[in-house]
């Protein structure tokens, strides 16, 4: 009879413990993060696999992969947190390409000296996002950096999905006379982050609107409208992405502010801080362009979807050899709604 | 929004801009100041323009409280941050004014300067509580809207023995400066002004009265939201066409005749005028700034680092300084829009929305394509 004991094993303290640069080092501590920690809030067939990248099953038609980088700070906030962002942000980037998303890979870089604890949320929120979203984590990194040198976590994913035939959407596609249209009210992801930042607490909650919409763009695909442009506008909002789509369209448009809606308190918060919310991010939008017989159907499809009930046709591609997007205010007036110069700084009196 | 939206409301527009259509007189060309920034970026952000006749004209005026910043007050802040290693606090787009030698506060903290963006001089206050081993310096700037905050923190910092933090004081007044643009020899004809609206709930709307009376200029008094300024815009054509110059005030719900006498008794405790001020525009103007008293000269961070201001002559090819005396409009400016840009801005007034430059070519430069 042996006296090993069965498990010489202590497990990774999640309650108290924190990273330390042996979580990064290649060694057994780094292991058993990866093994207590991501591996069993993740699992799926493919991670388990266990090597280096993770081996997939072939898939037919055109692929799509996409990566975004999230640096978010405060690292939770009301409607959200990094985790579940991530996995949102990069689902969004493969799905507004039209492809339907299937694999994520996610990269930590962890802070030394940060809550074990914090991170289990964060990874559990993360699992949770993906799995509803039916796109598992395939493959992942981790690395410690010292104390200093980063802020808590950053996660960088990268997202594979595939093309479903006879479907091309892209940024220069827009032409004169096409529609644009908006899934909901915007500024609500980037005011709940500003207004939890310290020193800036409102007594009405704004909670982010961070979600998958590959959901709500297959509807969008099945519809049988044919949409030229779809595109999630996260940082610089509305505007910063109706600018980039109108460059690369070589079009103007011509938008109607009454017609985009923005809930009354980032309405109220925007007024407070001196920001526009054409200019701030949203996490769980998306604009589209189609032709404009197909305008109004594919807004009725759009409203059929929980995700986009406030949907709305926000204006108009226009002929422009300027490529100025412009608005015709509440007021009746006109005016540009140019690209976002620096950040948005609040204006002073 | 409740208490905005009624503000903004595009059937009412259409009403007074029809009521302007019928008053303006298709014989008359009507020059119209809006002094303020905030007026300035209203009538850009709504395109009030396009509810106006051709022959109503606004003239943007030199209130833009970062626009007015001489490249000198600048570079006393950058110098304060870097050679002397303070905690520089200021409000928001006076972090993007350029300065001399190709930098900005903002440059200055890219390049390791400690420079720090705060809503209220509570924050300033809240750093130098936090930060006891470091100076702070607040750099004050603004009209009479944020002079009272700042009296308010001296007499706090004072009361609480708070020595580490102190001012750069660039506080300026807002009758001063009209007196200064009606003064420009050879300056441009104004019919009347749109007065303050948030400079006006802190001293009240008798201060506007001589430029009636003495200078024959009607001015009315206006809220910041696009009704308030289309309101005041029919008034004052009303006055023109009747010949009446008197102050009238468009903006009852925040303003009085007197102000308020509490923001203006504090300000009376911590701040005097300054002899001189030079402004970016307007040169030397006297009398046209505030200065602390001496019983607070320890919170003055001009005396307690030694630090003078050294006039700095602008860039020059930039126009900003005939854009705030309202004699050119931005787009005569050889480099509006080439050089100077939103992202690189040469002068000050293409830094913040509520500069002229800034404002028209972020929301009002369509109008020359179309031209």
């Amino acid at each position: 009879m042996s006296s090993i004991k069965a498990n010489y094993f202590r497990p990774l303290d999640l309650k108290n413990g924190r990273v330390d640069m042996s979580h990064g080092s290649g060694g057994r501590a780094m292991a058993q993060l990866i093994s207590e920690l991501f591996a069993a809030a993740f699992d799926n067939e493919f991670l388990a696999q266990g090597n280096d990248g993770a081996v997939l099953p072939p898939v037919t038609g055109r692929l799509v992969m996409a990566t975004d980088s999230h640096v978010v700070s405060p690292l939770f906030f009301a409607g959200g947190d990094i985790g579940c962002l991530s996995v949102h942000g990069t689902i969004n980037d493969v799905a507004v390409m039209g492809a339907k998303p299937l694999y994520l890979s996610a990269s930590f870089i962890l802070e030394e000296g940060y809550p074990l604890s914090d991170l289990k949320r964060i990874v559990e929120s993360m699992a949770q996002a993906a799995r509803a979203a039916g796109v598992p984590i395939v493959t992942g990194d981790t690395k410690v950096v010292e104390k200093g040198n980063g802020d808590g976590v950053f996660i960088t994913t990268t997202g594979v999905g595939v093309v479903r035939e006879g479907v091309h959407l892209s940024g220069d596609l827009a032409r004169a006379g096409d529609k644009i249209l908006l899934s909901g009210a915007i500024g609500d992801h980037g005011m709940a982050i500003l207004s939890q930042r310290e020193g800036l607490t409102f007594s009405a909650p704004i909670v982010s609107d961070t979600a998958a919409l590959h959901g709500l763009i297959a509807a969008m695909l099945d519809s049988g409208v044919t949409l030229r442009v779809l595109r999630d506008p996260t940082r610089g909002g509305v505007a910063t992405t109706l600018n980039e789509i109108a460059k690369q369209s070589g079009v103007g448009m011509l938008l109607d502010e009454a017609a985009i809606v923005v809930n009354q308190p980032v309405e109220a918060a925007c007024e407070f801080l001196g920001l526009d919310p054409l200019y701030v991010a949203n996490e769980g939008k998306l604009i589209a362009i189609c032709a404009a017989e197909d305008a109004s159907r594919l807004l009725a499809v759009m409203r059929a979807h929980p995700l986009a009930a406030q949907a709305s046709i926000i204006g108009e591609v226009v002929a422009d050899t300027h490529g100025f997007v412009q608005m015709t205010t509440k007021l009746g007036g006109r005016r540009v709604v140019d690209w976002l110069a620096g950040e948005q700084l609040p204006r002073i009196c | 929004m409740k208490y905005v939206d009624e503000f903004r409301d595009g059937e009412l527009a259409k009403n007074i801009a029809a009521n302007i259509a019928r008053e303006a007189d298709p014989l008359k060309i009507y020059r119209l100041m809006e002094f303020c920034g905030g007026h300035t970026h209203a009538i850009s952000r709504y395109g009030l323009v396009d509810l106006l006749p051709k022959n109503v004209r606004m003239i943007h005026g030199p209130g833009c409280p970062v626009c007015v910043l001489p490249i000198g007050r600048i570079d006393q802040a950058i110098r304060l941050a870097r050679e002397h290693k303070v905690i520089l606090c200021t409000y928001a787009d006076t972090v993007r004014v350029p300065a001399s030698d190709n930098l900005s506060l903002l440059r200055a903290k890219a390049a390791g300067a400690d420079v720090r963006m705060i809503y209220s001089t509570q924050d300033a206050l809240k750093i130098a509580r936090d930060n006891p081993s470091r100076e702070v310096v607040f750099l004050a700037i603004g009209f009479e809207t944020t002079t009272p905050p700042t009296a308010v923190a001296i007499q706090q910092a004072a009361a609480e023995g708070l020595n580490n933090f102190s001012i750069l004081c660039d506080h300026v007044l807002t009758p001063a400066a009209m007196h200064a643009i009606l003064a420009v020899e050879g300056g441009v004809k104004i019919d009347g002004f749109v007065g303050p609206a948030h400079v006006s709930t802190v001293i009240g709307s008798q201060p506007y009265e001589p430029f009636a009376d003495d200078d024959g200029k009607p001015v009315v008094i206006a809220g910041f939201e696009p009704l308030d300024v289309m309101q005041a815009i029919l008034m004052l054509l009303r006055q023109v066409n009747e010949g009446r110059a008197v102050v009238e005030n468009e903006f009852t719900r925040a303003v009085t005749r007197e102000g308020n006498l509490k923001a203006q008794q504090w300000v009376a405790d911590v701040f005097e005028i300054r002899d001189v001020f030079e402004w970016r525009g307007l040169g030397s103007v006297p009398k046209s700034a505030l200065k602390l008293r001496s019983k607070y000269a320890a919170f003055d961070a001009e005396i307690k680092f030694n630090i003078a201001y050294v006039a700095v002559p602008d860039n020059k090819a930039c126009e900003c300084a005939a854009i705030l005396r309202g004699q050119k409009r931005p787009q005569q400016c050889k480099i509006f829009g080439t050089v100077c840009t939103p992202e690189n801005p040469v002068g000050s007034c293409m830094v913040s929305s509520e500069g002229a430059c800034a404002a028209h070519y972020s929301y009002g430069r369509f109008r020359e394509a179309v031209e």
